[in-house]
């Protein structure tokens, strides 16, 4: 059995597979950095914020690739903003954040340890006080 | 040797916090140590994922102009960019782990990736459009909640979005069925024959039984898989034979059952050589699906070319502006 006619269709958000770099290859971004040697990239990789309404920050909701800033906003409001989840985008070259060590979690981190004095919870004398 | 054991010491420390994450069910992220193992099992499940979304825009594409009113029309574009949209949150996932995107989508083309088998089954009427949502969409809906839990950050998190969304579908893909089912005699038919056709194939999307599954026991023991093959395709019998009866239709298995003592949803045997044989490329449509994606992939080049180079043309007027007011300044 075949289908009729396979429609020739718009295929646009398919075209993720890429030719002709515009632009260098990310390497140091936080969420895609293997530790792997750098691959074969087409277009750079952007990283997506979403500020999902007014009065609240921007939220990392996932990278696209895009040949430029311009091109990598649309894509963005095609890609994360489908049903109306955000009021306003931000795009950044994935190459352009710099990031911790995910290794040093104990000595880049300061320890919380003993340091219980850093919250309100600490207090307790002043328990039953009102208003504060 | 001596190398050999400098590198031993990295790769355990790196085990052991792999095992302490493992343990306390929390997650890996993208720059973590990782066994080999491990993130090859993730580009492989995730990038199947991926081109099973890519190849699962065709079966419905192909009814977009001939859907029967402008809302079916409309309803049926927003769920096929779905599609698309979910597989590029899952290629973006499996690129975290180090794989390119297009290797990843040379892979596609080439015939050498994998994608659900249930894409290579022709959707030949109208009501084929519902059955893939209920049935089809539902399935992969009970297999992708579990995988919101997925050890693997970027991957539970593509899931989380992909599910969000994937609960439209599937009732848009019911109501069609409802509405052919209260039609006339012959739409009733129509719906009844789409059930019968892709109920198999869809009960078949669970992976084949648990005691032919050896790669089950290591995904469920990295907590990338939470549930059994078994265990999920029996739960989504449950919900079928249910739902099935608001429809007024019926599955085509006369053995579905709820059996008391397991507390368990059983079905009828499913044809596994004619799933292997879909798998290996010998389906219906597999040929079809493959041409019709590297011909959209070719036919798309003129415009990522474009792109490209506006891009590029882009930046080099902005770099000769920026020269150009340097001088100015120079002069001034």
């Amino acid at each position: 059995m075949v289908e009729k006619s396979m429609t020739p269709g718009r295929d646009t958000a398919a075209a993720g597979g890429t030719t002709a770099p515009a632009a260098p290859v990310p390497e140091s971004a936080p969420e895609h950095t293997s530790g792997l040697p750098p691959q074969r990239h087409g277009w750079p990789l952007w990283e997506v914020f979403v500020r999902s309404s007014r009065g609240l920050s921007h939220v990392h909701a996932g990278s696209l690739h895009a040949p430029d800033a311009e091109m990598a906003l649309r894509n963005a409001r095609d890609l994360y903003t489908r049903r109306n989840e955000g009021v306003s985008i931000w795009v950044v070259p994935a190459e352009a954040i710099a990031a911790s060590d995910p290794d040093s979690k104990g000595s880049f981190f300061e320890s919380p340890q003993g340091k219980d004095y850093r919250h309100a919870t600490y207090y307790t004398k002043s328990e039953g006080v009102k208003h504060l | 040797m001596a190398q050999d054991l400098q590198s031993a010491g990295p790769d355990e420390a790196g085990q052991a916090y792999f095992d302490r994450i493992m343990a306390e069910d929390s997650r890996i992220e993208p720059r973590d140590w990782m066994p080999e193992a491990y993130r090859r099992t993730l580009v492989r499940q995730i990038s199947q994922h991926a081109h099973s979304e890519i190849i699962g825009m065709q079966p419905e594409a192909n009814w977009i102009t001939r859907a029967p009113s402008l809302k079916r029309k409309a309803i049926l574009m927003a769920k096929v960019q779905d599609e698309a949209g979910h597989g590029l949150y899952l290629y973006s996932a499996a690129e975290t782990l180090g794989t390119s995107r297009d290797e990843m989508m040379d892979a596609l083309i080439a015939g050498k990736a994998r994608y659900s088998s249930i894409f290579n089954y022709p959707a030949v009427t109208w009501a084929d459009m519902g059955a893939i949502g209920w049935l089809v969409d539902g399935a992969a809906i009970c297999n992708q909640v579990p995988l919101c839990r997925a050890s693997y950050g970027p991957y539970g998190r593509a899931m989380v979005r992909v599910c969000k969304e994937e609960s439209f579908h599937q009732r848009q893909g019911f109501e069609i069925l409802l509405e052919l089912a209260h039609g006339t005699e012959a739409q009733k038919e129509m719906a009844q024959d789409a059930v019968n056709r892709w109920y198999a194939p869809a009960l078949m999307m669970f992976g084949p039984p648990d005691d032919d599954s050896p790669n089950s026991k290591q995904s469920m023991a990295w907590n990338i898989k939470r549930f059994s093959n078994d265990e999920l395709r029996s739960r989504f019998v449950g919900m079928m034979a249910e739902q099935v009866k608001v429809l007024g239709l019926s599955l085509p298995d006369p053995e579905v059952r709820f059996n008391e003592d397991t507390g368990k949803w059983e079905h009828g045997p499913l044809d596994w050589e004619e799933f292997k044989e879909v798998l290996a490329g010998r389906g219906p449509c597999n040929a079809q699906r493959l041409e019709r994606r590297r011909e959209a992939h070719e036919n798309g080049a003129w415009v990522r070319e474009a792109a490209a180079a506006y891009a590029a043309k882009q930046a080099a007027k902005r770099a000769s502006t920026a020269a150009d007011d340097l001088d100015v300044r120079k002069v001034a």
